[in-house]
């Protein structure tokens, strides 16, 4: 029987992926894949509860806006990294360290 | 005995975080890429399990269409795919697996305990509709700003990469 609590724990398995490739990737592009997999799972836990919640639409709203919004973080974070990528001939992340104080 | 429901469900989540964990331990960026595809196409079908016709679509459009593509195309544009140094190098995993794997056994002991209270609706019904109402009612102003802010990040992200440095 598919309950809420199914839906809970796959995305908990994919926000943890997730995390795990913000926190180990050194290649920028990689770090924003984790990112992507992060918001995934909250749109899919938003859809969900709305879902169980007798399909309210407020959820389905948000996790609208969330995949826009999304989107457009993607399209100007590739921006940086391709801009990185010319200034420092790399997209390793420990090597663009002119902010470093 | 499980209904087909049960086995749909079963299948996507499966295909999901398969392909996840292909982005996450992949040794090369763009098996990592192509792998992303895979997820956005297995949540694009759990939205559908979950009645979210529109929202899935838009999954298919932006994803699966959009941004799996322009990842694709920053991997390409910053290096030579067969090169080594650009290969995905992993670090910290001594740091990461306690941290990630700690917080996953965490979040799957909380919510595999605990009851919600559900009212899941019997039949499959359209949202196309209340989506379009409920956008031009209740959430306009959101609605609006929502395209300021695509323009924003549009003409950004070109001023970003045509800027000359150097």
């Amino acid at each position: 029987m598919v309950t809420l609590n199914s839906y809970l724990i796959v995305t908990a398995i994919l926000f943890s992926l997730g995390l795990y490739n913000v926190i180990s990737r050194r290649n920028a592009v990689g770090i924003l894949m984790g990112v992507e997999l992060i918001l995934n799972a909250a749109s899919i836990n938003l859809v969900a509860f709305s879902h169980f919640n007798g399909n309210d639409i407020a959820g389905n709203v948000f996790a609208l806006f969330l995949i826009v919004l999304a989107a457009s973080e993607a399209a100007v974070a590739l921006a940086i990294v391709v801009s990185i990528y010319k200034q420092f001939g790399t997209i390793d992340v420990e090597e663009a360290t002119t902010l470093k104080g | 005995m499980p209904g087909l429901k049960d086995l749909v469900f079963l299948g996507l989540a499966g295909f999901t975080l398969i392909s996840a964990a292909g982005v996450a331990f992949s040794r090369k960026i763009i098996y990592s890429g192509f792998s992303l595809l895979g997820t956005f196409a297995g949540a694009a079908g759990l939205f559908v399990l979950l009645s979210s016709d529109f929202i899935a679509v838009t999954q298919v459009l932006i994803y699966v269409g959009g941004v799996t593509i322009l990842v694709l195309f920053a991997i390409m544009l910053t290096s030579g795919i067969g090169d080594v140094k650009i290969t995905n190098q992993s670090i910290n995993y001594k740091v990461a697996i306690p941290i990630v794997g700690g917080l996953a056994i965490f979040l799957i002991s909380l919510l595999s305990g605990g009851t919600w209270q559900q009212k899941e609706p019997e039949v499959f019904q359209s949202m196309v509709t209340p989506i379009g109402n409920a956008l031009l009612k209740d959430y306009l102003l959101p609605f609006e700003i929502i395209s300021l802010v695509l323009l924003g990040a549009l003409v950004g992200a070109v001023v970003i990469v045509k800027r000359e440095v150097r």
